[in-house]
């Protein structure tokens, strides 16, 4: 039998000077209340955020708040050994959710001094790092698109999308770019 | 240079940059900074347009977005063609091609003219009275040759090659006009640290400065104002937390103080590069507005005040100050306003001799008329005009005094009238945000009042005219709208102290001018215009009171006032004066039409911005969607979703493809694309309670590893989604939606979850694009499998309606044994990236087995053999469960479940109620239409009621045949009736037969 385990097949990109796909990832949904963000903390190997809108980083895990009981959960790929089994013992017991959802999205970096001008094209919220500072995150829309944009610098956005949207919020911002970048 | 009339010096345009350029065919000269409107009039050309319906010569009467006659279309090529530009908004570049509309074959000889003659027999509202027969006529001749009558220029038929942006923003305050009120504004704005962005439709911010003599304007700040606003500017666009935006068009007011902009930003470059968008649409949320749009300049309605060479007074002084025109050589002024007399000062020093002005009002006593006179220009007061004369351009006027009458009328000769009725302040922005209008019986003018939005008005919008008030008009909202926007706790929806900034402004210095029309002696002739783009005169307006008509809302209908292009920015306030006198009630008690969006017409391509071709919607492809294309799939649009509708071999057309795929199926086995499907993991320990109490069918008793149909009800009882439902572990289930009902269906649930049964422990997560899904489908798809999977495949170990955990290949894997075809079948759900090995790992294993990709196409066709419905073609949103023949899958034990009182009503019940039932022809080849009415008897003729109708038709393969599932009336009782189907070739008969056609016991799907 072969072993097919290394075959991924990633969507495809329209990268750019400032727009480029990130590595794939390990990814949880995690739904539910304070007990389980407390209790998944430490399995994770990060702080998972309180605060609305928030996401935090620590190495290579974050978490990112996406609603007042659900965190979306980041790690490398391959998952660090023990991640999966550590949150499931982690959260036994309590009510929650935990689904894996690696595939579901792809990752892309949007970064330099005409980021936000280029969301701001198809994105309706303030980008100002007044209002959407350092480590803030959200659910919203892109265009046509529903994206998690995070602010991980002052001129670096990760922007999560759902696999099949990927070419068109790559392409959109690409036309975004014309006449700009 | 060559332009006649252009001055010496003076201006804010480059005189040593010429530029080329053409009006109807013929070539010109202008400089650097025209408008194509101001070029025109340096070289004389006042003949602009034609009237809508008149088709009357019509020159420039203003100079700027109110400009009601000079409209012309731009040419760049063909694709590039835009109708009804105002001329005074053109700005001119090398090599300009306009053209003038509305006029055939010239704009000189324009035999639409005819019109003019006729002009006696349509009046207003003509068209309601005439062509009443006979009556057919309307739709074939009289309509059809109206509108081609009607209607200002003409759209082009190429799609638009040009790139248009989109942009959100957000500010503390947006101020939209840079005249020397917003200007103001924005500087104290600014000054505060405030978030800040200034919009002007003009190229050049400055307002009513731009019209300015700079050698007499005032100074501002002990600076000339040249220098002041050179300065101010140049600050303002240094501050890092300031955006201005020229060339921008404030258009549209919506609620929570979100405006639209529309800016313009290649349409005035001779070679634009190609990368520069058109233009942009910004959709600004301004915590605070300040509104500075200024004044419009009101007309006076005269008889023969249309004719070429007659203008408002401001516009006159524009073209001179700004542009470097003369307008004319020999000038008659008619006011009723002070703004006249400088105008006229300023065009006598440039070299317009001004052969008198007539004051309408009846003072002598102002110190303009005293200077108008010690220049040595006649005033007469108490003045009227009784009519002018020339055709294509004025050639005189016929004075007099009112108490004169037609004895004591003096003909004047001149080639330029000049007139200037007041100011109209500018309040379509407030009033579209919904504020409340009040009528300054002092100013003569409605002004901004209540507020419903966070926004001030400053300046000559809200009747602050006077330069130094409207300078400290400007920068005090501007710092109040600045220190509300950043104070830490803002409350309300309108500013503090809006009823204090609401006060009355100050008396106006050139007093209140005239709304309405201009007294005539007895026995006056002529037509006096009111809307000069509409062609609406005194007459129409007196012809709409005579008929009975009250409301300003009904007579503006009739008349068409105010109902152009121009929405009536120079005409709304002269009607209103009009029908006031006419029907003896005051102004305000006459009421005011609303004033709508867009400000100025605002291009299509702007609303869609870069929605267009591949970025029109997301093109939504599953992970396997390369090797369907270079398979040659032809693909076919569900929802977003490109689907592989079916593979042609060579040249095979769909039929035989799709007969083919369904053989194969049948025969050997098949491999389909499935990652489309909606996919929803329900988790959390309440989780088959929140199942039972959505879903009709019963959970609790569903095993782990097993699953069920699921079918899902709206409220009212009738199908909304269905779908397998598979219980992975004890409190998590993989629920399955149609293709198209992914998104609504989450969203049925997660309302339900949060408006009704927040008390339940489950959430829901879209794992739709987590699994990419491979199904293999026919009595060989255990063989395809076996080598590849670490289960038991065996009947026993993983029977039809299970799913199992394992690998395929080293993959991790959902396998469900479900089936939509009605063989032995399998879906294999695999993490999406793994999606194209997975896929081609199973195509190498079926190579032995025969295996064929199928498309929908083919999926659809061996579902309908089986009687499986497909939601949205076989049900439409009136068919409940037992109408479909699914009452077997209802939970009878269940306490609820959506749906479920609906069910009980006695109308859902009934057994007379449409019925899925099998539709066999008795001409086996005949092939059915889709949504083909089903009849109780041959030859029935409307209105006869149908019984049903044609749901789904195919050609079966395995069959041999025709099928086709139906909607009937009581059809489940009619099995084996003959009826009806009525095409408009005849009638088709057909058997009611059961809706499952092959393998009816169901031994292939359990094999």
């Amino acid at each position: 039998m072969r072993d097919l385990s290394a075959a991924r097949c990633l969507p495809l990109v329209s990268a750019s000077t400032v727009l480029h796909a990130l590595p794939p990832a390990t990814r949880y949904v995690l739904r539910g209340g304070a007990e389980v963000r407390a209790a998944a903390e430490s399995a994770v190997g990060c702080g998972i955020p309180a605060r609305a809108c928030r996401a935090t980083l620590e190495g290579d895990r974050a978490a990112l708040w996406l609603g007042p009981d659900e965190w979306l959960l980041i790690a490398p790929e391959p998952p660090p050994g023990g991640l999966a089994a550590g949150l499931s013992e982690a959260l036994e017991g309590l009510a929650h959710s935990l689904v894996d959802v690696s595939h579901r999205q792809s990752a892309l970096a949007l970064s330099g001094p005409q980021a936000t001008t280029l969301l701001a094209a198809g994105c309706p919220l303030d980008l100002d790092t007044s209002a959407f500072p350092v480590g803030m995150c959200t659910r919203t829309m892109l265009a046509k698109a529903e994206v998690v944009l995070w602010r991980t610098g002052p001129q670096v956005f990760r922007v999560e999308v759902w696999r099949s949207f990927v070419a068109y919020v790559s392409q959109f911002l690409g036309e975004a770019a014309r006449g700009i970048i | 240079m060559n332009e006649g009339l252009r001055t010496r010096e003076g201006g804010r345009i480059d005189r040593s940059r010429g530029l080329h350029f053409s009006f109807d065919g013929r070539a010109y000269t202008g400089v650097a900074g025209d408008t194509l409107a101001s070029a025109l009039l340096a070289n004389g050309v006042h003949l602009m347009g034609r009237s809508f319906k008149y088709h009357r010569p019509r020159g420039v009467l203003a100079c700027g977005a109110e400009e009601p006659n000079a409209l012309v279309a731009v040419r760049r090529d063909a694709a590039r063609y835009t109708p009804n530009l105002r001329a005074t908004q053109v700005e001119l570049y090398e090599g300009l091609a306009a053209h003038s509309q509305n006029r055939w074959p010239s704009l000189a000889f324009d035999l639409g003219a005819v019109n003019d003659l006729l002009a006696p027999f349509i009046p207003a509202g003509f068209y309601y009275k005439t062509f009443m027969w006979p009556r057919r006529a309307w739709q074939w001749l009289y309509e059809p040759r109206i509108r081609a009558a009607a209607g200002l220029g003409r759209a082009p038929t190429e799609a638009d090659p040009d790139r248009y942006a989109s942009r959100y923003a957000h500010c503390d305050v947006l101020i939209v006009g840079a005249g020397p009120a917003g200007l103001a504004a924005a500087a104290a704005a600014a000054a505060s640290g405030a978030r800040v962005m200034l919009c002007d439709e003009q190229n050049e911010f400055g307002g009513s400065l731009l019209a300015d003599d700079p050698r007499a304007a005032a100074a501002i700040e002990g600076r000339p104002a040249p220098q002041w606003l050179r300065e101010t500017s140049a600050a303002l666009g240094s501050n890092a937390r300031v955006t201005l935006l020229p060339r921008t068009t404030a258009f549209g007011y919506f609620p929570h103080n979100l405006l639209g902009l529309n800016e313009r930003l290649s349409d005035h470059l001779a070679d634009p590069h190609p990368d520069l968008p058109r233009e942009r649409q910004w959709q600004v949320r301004a915590r605070e507005v300040v509104l500075a749009t200024g004044a419009i300049e009101r007309p006076l309605v005269f008889p023969g005040n249309d004719r070429p060479g007659i203008m408002l007074a401001g516009a006159a002084r524009t073209w001179l100050n700004r542009y470097g025109v003369l307008p004319g050589t020999r000038a008659v002024v008619v006011t009723a306003h002070d703004e006249a007399y400088p105008a006229a000062l300023e065009l006598q020093a440039a070299g317009v001799f001004i052969a008198s002005i007539a004051d309408v009002r009846a003072r002598d006593d102002g110190s303009w008329a005293a200077r108008a006179r010690a220049a040595g220009i006649p005033v007469l007061t108490r003045a009227t005009v009784l009519g002018t004369g020339g055709r294509r351009r004025v050639n005189s006027i016929l004075l007099a005094q009112l108490e004169g009458g037609e004895a004591g009328a003096q003909a004047q000769p001149c080639d330029l009238v000049l007139m200037c009725g007041g100011f109209t302040p500018s309040v379509h922005l407030f009033s579209q945000s919904r504020g409340k209008l009040c009528w300054d019986e002092g100013l003569q003018a409605f002004l901004p009042g209540t507020p419903a939005e966070r926004v001030r008005s400053a300046g000559a919008c809200r009747g602050v005219f006077a330069l130094d008030a409207a300078l400290a008009d400007g920068a005090a909202a501007g710092a109040a709208a600045a220190r509300e926007a950043t104070a830490p706790a803002r409350t309300g929806v309108c500013p503090s102290g809006a009823a204090a900034a609401a006060a009355a402004p100050p008396a106006a210095g050139g007093g209140a001018g005239f709304a309405g029309a201009l007294p005539q002696p007895a026995g006056a002739r002529g037509r006096a215009f009111v809307d000069w783009q509409n062609d609406v005169t005194t007459g129409d307006l007196a012809l709409a009171t005579r008929e009975g008509f009250r409301s300003i809302e009904h007579i503006k209908r009739y008349t068409t006032t105010g109902m152009a292009t121009d929405q009536g920015k120079t005409s709304n306030l002269n009607a209103l004066g009009i029908v006031s006198c006419t029907l003896g009630k005051p102004i305000p008690e006459v009421g005011l039409t609303s004033f709508r969006m867009p400000y100025t017409p605002v291009s299509f391509g702007s609303f869609a911005g870069p929605a267009r071709g591949e970025l029109f919607d997301p093109v939504r492809t599953t992970p396997m969607h390369e090797w369907a294309r270079a398979r040659g799939a032809v693909f076919e649009d569900v929802g977003l979703w490109k689907r592989a509708r079916y593979f042609p071999r060579g040249a095979e057309h769909m039929h035989a493809a799709v007969g083919r795929e369904c053989l194969a199926v049948r025969n050997a086995c098949g491999i389909f694309d499935a990652s489309t499907l909606g996919k929803i993991e329900v988790v959390g320990k309440d989780a088959v309670t929140f199942m039972n109490r959505l879903y009709v069918n019963a959970w609790t008793g569903l095993a782990v590893g097993r699953c069920r149909y699921g079918l899902l009800l709206r409220d009212d009882g009738f199908v909304y989604d269905d779908g397998v439902v598979a219980r992975v572990s004890e409190n998590r289930f993989h629920v399955t939606t149609t293709t198209g009902g992914a998104p609504r269906v989450l969203a049925m649930m997660e309302d339900y979850l949060q408006t009704e049964w927040s008390d339940l422990k489950v959430w829901l997560t879209s794992t739709t694009e987590q699994w990419a899904v491979v199904a293999v489908q026919g009595p060989k798809a255990r063989a395809v499998l076996a080598g590849l999977v670490d289960i038991d495949l065996a009947a026993a170990a993983l029977p039809h309606m299970s799913v199992a955990l394992g690998r395929i290949s080293g993959v991790p894997m959902r396998l469900f044994r479900v089936s939509f075809t009605g063989e032995l079948g399998f879906e294999v759900n695999v993490p999406a990236d793994f999606g194209p090995a997975v896929w081609e790992a199973l195509w190498d294993a079926g190579q032995a087995h025969d295996i064929t990709p199928y498309g929908t196409e083919t999926m659809h066709v061996l579902r309908a053999e089986k009687g499986y419905i497909i939601v949205g073609q076989d049900t439409d949103g009136t068919v409940t469960p037992d109408d479909a023949g699914l009452g077997w899958a209802i939970g009878k034990n269940k306490p609820d479940f959506v749906g479920k009182r609906s069910l009980e009503r006695p109308a859902m019940t009934s057994p007379q109620r449409r019925q899925l039932v099998g539709l066999l022809t008795t001409d086996p080849q005949v092939v059915l239409e889709d949504g083909a009415q089903v009849m109780a008897q041959a030859g029935a003729r409307a209105p006869a009621r149908a019984l049903g109708h044609v749901t789904s038709s195919y050609h079966s393969s395995v069959l041999g045949r025709s099928i086709a599932l139906g909607l009937v009336a009581g059809g489940r009782a009619r099995i084996g009736e003959t009826l009806y189907v009525s095409v408009p070739a005849g009638d088709i008969p057909v058997q009611v037969a059961s809706p499952v056609f092959y393998d009816p016991q169901g031994r292939r799907l359990h094999a």
